[in-house]
């Protein structure tokens, strides 16, 4: 599992051995760091106040002073867009922390439990599943009214049925494992089992799943931003600047470019960093 | 895993999903902050007459009592009037659906038309350059926010270039065909009329470039995983040790059979683009289904949004459903055990 043995995850030349075997896993892991630095450090980076407002100098051309431009009542682009990281790169973190803790205990709890509960749990699960994940966020997001936070309750609930799945899959498989059966046997503690051999095991899948989920989720909500569902003026957020530059398309190309060039290079990073996880994790497709 | 196995079991799920739905969609629509009786009457309505309206509108009833009305006007093909529109949203939902069809066919065409080929390269040349490359493409396109990218396309190929339309079906230039299907592409040469099918064609090429591509990932990824099971086989190995040309082997032997589990994956893709389409639809004003329910958010129209998240879920599970089926009748192995 991750560590910092030599020959584990973490060790020198190991990851260095990685960084040429995928390097499109090193983009996306730089893609992520960048993304990271802006929403730690937002008001040392953006060289203006990402929502002063100057009438004089709108939607002005990119330059040295307002690199991606200017938006219709003269707030920096520039600023907004290395704000805006923050309400998403934020709001998809939430969304699978939320989706990941809720879903991975109920998983856990119905592989374990087994029998009765959990066919319950399960049937209830797929009957989630087979709704259209958009149009179920959709209807949620619409129904709770129209806000950021709104929006990220509303994909996460969507998401919840997922981890369910995956964890309960995990649950089942790892009970049965011959080491895990041994531990039993030699009489250790249910708790150490669970910490020794439960979760390191059943931790990397769900780990690969969730970062191509925060990928997922930063579209989705900036999807539902765009339609009106999600941030609303004058957060700076990346899908409702697409939205409203949306109005001037065709003459302030910079102002819709830039936020959904955004939304792209950090969706981007975390599929590339979860696609690249996922080999990592598995030997089966590390050995090929 | 017999067949009729199969259907029984889907068709219990049918079921469950169907009641899960109305469900949700009735708490749902309980949930709005506002009286519907009260908005129906209108502001200046007197107590009684938001009162006998309450009573007409059956809101006085017990709630399950309203749950049972409820799901009983929605097996008459009743799915409420949009307050929008004015019209029954059974409706309107009929109207918009074949353009959104269209619209997710055309794209899946585009998607498998340039996945399968990506996907192939990418399983045969695996880790190379053309692997990076075709990863990099697929990666991007999952990525790629749709209404990002329409944007982008109206901006270089109408604003710019001034060569394709940006929104709508059909020019004003050319009038429309009669209805058969309520697909213009089909109803247009149907038609016999050229010209019209032209215009009808210059519409829905960004649109659909835009939906398409977004899945095209999606279609690469899953033909190159196939791709790279398949070619492990021992038939494979010994066509080689045979002799056969490599590529008598991978499009001969290899891709025949990585493709089908590729059905399953081409059918879901089908159904998340339908609504998929939702955002796609709004750039280009595409008038559909998604473009239809973005505008009833827009104006609050609950009726109408919660008759297509009804409408919408279970046509998604029946997508699913004769997806399953197709796959079990193309595969030898399983229809034998059938």
């Amino acid at each position: 599992m991750i560590s910092v043995r030599k020959g584990g995850l973490l060790d020198g030349g190991y990851l260095w051995y990685q960084v040429r075997r995928s390097p499109l896993m090193a983009v996306g892991t730089l893609l992520i760091l960048t993304v990271l630095i802006c929403t730690a450090f937002a008001p040392w980076i953006a060289p203006h106040d990402p929502n002063a407002i100057n009438l004089v100098n709108r939607l002005a051309p990119p330059s040295f002073e307002h690199p991606f431009g200017t938006d219709e009542v003269g707030r920096d682009l520039f600023s907004r867009v290395i704000y805006g990281s923050r309400a998403s790169v934020g709001i998809g973190l939430a969304i699978v922390a939320i989706s990941m803790t809720i879903g991975s205990a109920i998983g856990a709890f119905s592989g374990l439990a087994g029998g009765r509960t959990d066919t319950v749990i399960m049937r209830v699960m797929d009957v989630l599943l087979s709704f259209p994940p958009l149009v179920m966020a959709m209807a949620l997001a619409a129904a709770l009214g129209p806000s950021l936070f709104n929006a990220m309750l509303a994909i996460a609930v969507v998401r919840i049925p997922f981890y369910v799945r995956l964890a309960r899959g995990q649950a089942l498989g790892l009970r049965e494992r011959p080491y895990v059966r041994a531990a039993v046997t030699f009489g250790a503690r249910p708790l150490g089992i669970v910490q020794r051999h439960i979760l390191p095991n059943a931790l990397a899948p769900i780990i690969v799943q969730s970062t191509l989920d925060i990928g997922l989720a930063i579209l989705t909500a900036s999807a539902l931003s765009f339609i009106g569902l999600g941030a609303q003026q004058p957060t700076a957020e990346w899908g409702a600047m697409v939205s409203t530059g949306r109005q001037f398309l065709l003459d302030q190309w910079w102002y819709p470019t830039f936020p959904g060039l955004a939304i792209l290079l950090t969706a981007g990073g975390f599929n590339l960093l979860g696609d690249g996880l996922r080999d990592l994790l598995d030997p089966k497709t590390r050995a090929r | 895993m017999s067949f009729l196995y199969v259907i029984r079991r889907r068709l219990i799920l049918l079921l469950l999903v169907v009641i899960g739905v109305t469900i949700i969609t009735f708490a749902i629509s309980h949930m709005i902050p506002g009286d519907p009786a009260r908005l129906m009457a209108g502001d200046r309505a007197t107590p009684e007459i938001v009162q006998s309206m309450r009573t007409r509108l059956g809101l006085d009833q017990p709630l399950h009592l309203q749950y049972l009305n409820y799901v009983g006007s929605l097996l008459q093909g009743d799915l409420g009037t949009s307050i929008r529109t004015g019209r029954p949203v059974a409706d309107d939902l009929v109207r918009f659906f074949p353009a959104t069809i269209e619209l997710a066919a055309v794209a899946l065409f585009f998607s498998v038309l340039a996945g399968v080929p990506l996907g192939v390269a990418s399983a045969v040349y695996r880790n190379r350059w053309i692997d990076q490359v075709s990863r990099t493409i697929s990666v991007t396109g999952i990525s790629t926010p749709a209404f990002w990218l329409g944007l982008l396309l109206i901006m270089l190929f109408y604003g710019r270039l001034d060569w394709l339309p940006s929104s709508g079906r059909l020019g004003g230039d050319v009038t429309a065909p009669p209805f058969v299907t309520g697909m213009l592409l089909i109803d247009t040469l149907l038609a016999g009329d050229l010209a019209a099918f032209r215009s009808a064609l210059s519409h829905i090429l960004l649109p659909a470039f835009t939906l398409g591509f977004v899945h095209l990932g999606v279609v690469t990824r899953q033909i190159r995983s196939s791709m790279l099971e398949v070619l492990q086989e021992d038939y494979v190995r010994t066509a080689k040790a045979g002799g056969l040309s490599r590529r008598q082997i991978i499009f001969g032997h290899a891709l025949r059979n990585a493709l089908i589990p590729s059905v399953t994956m081409l059918g879901l893709a089908f159904g998340d683009l339908l609504y998929g389409a939702v955002l796609t639809e709004t750039v280009f004003a595409w008038p559909g289904m998604g473009n239809y329910v973005v505008q009833s958010i827009h104006a609050l129209d609950f009726p109408a949004i919660m008759g297509f998240t009804v409408v919408a879920s279970i046509a998604y599970v029946l997508i699913n459903l004769l997806v399953d089926l197709t796959y079990m009748l193309l595969d030898p192995q399983i229809r034998s055990v059938g």
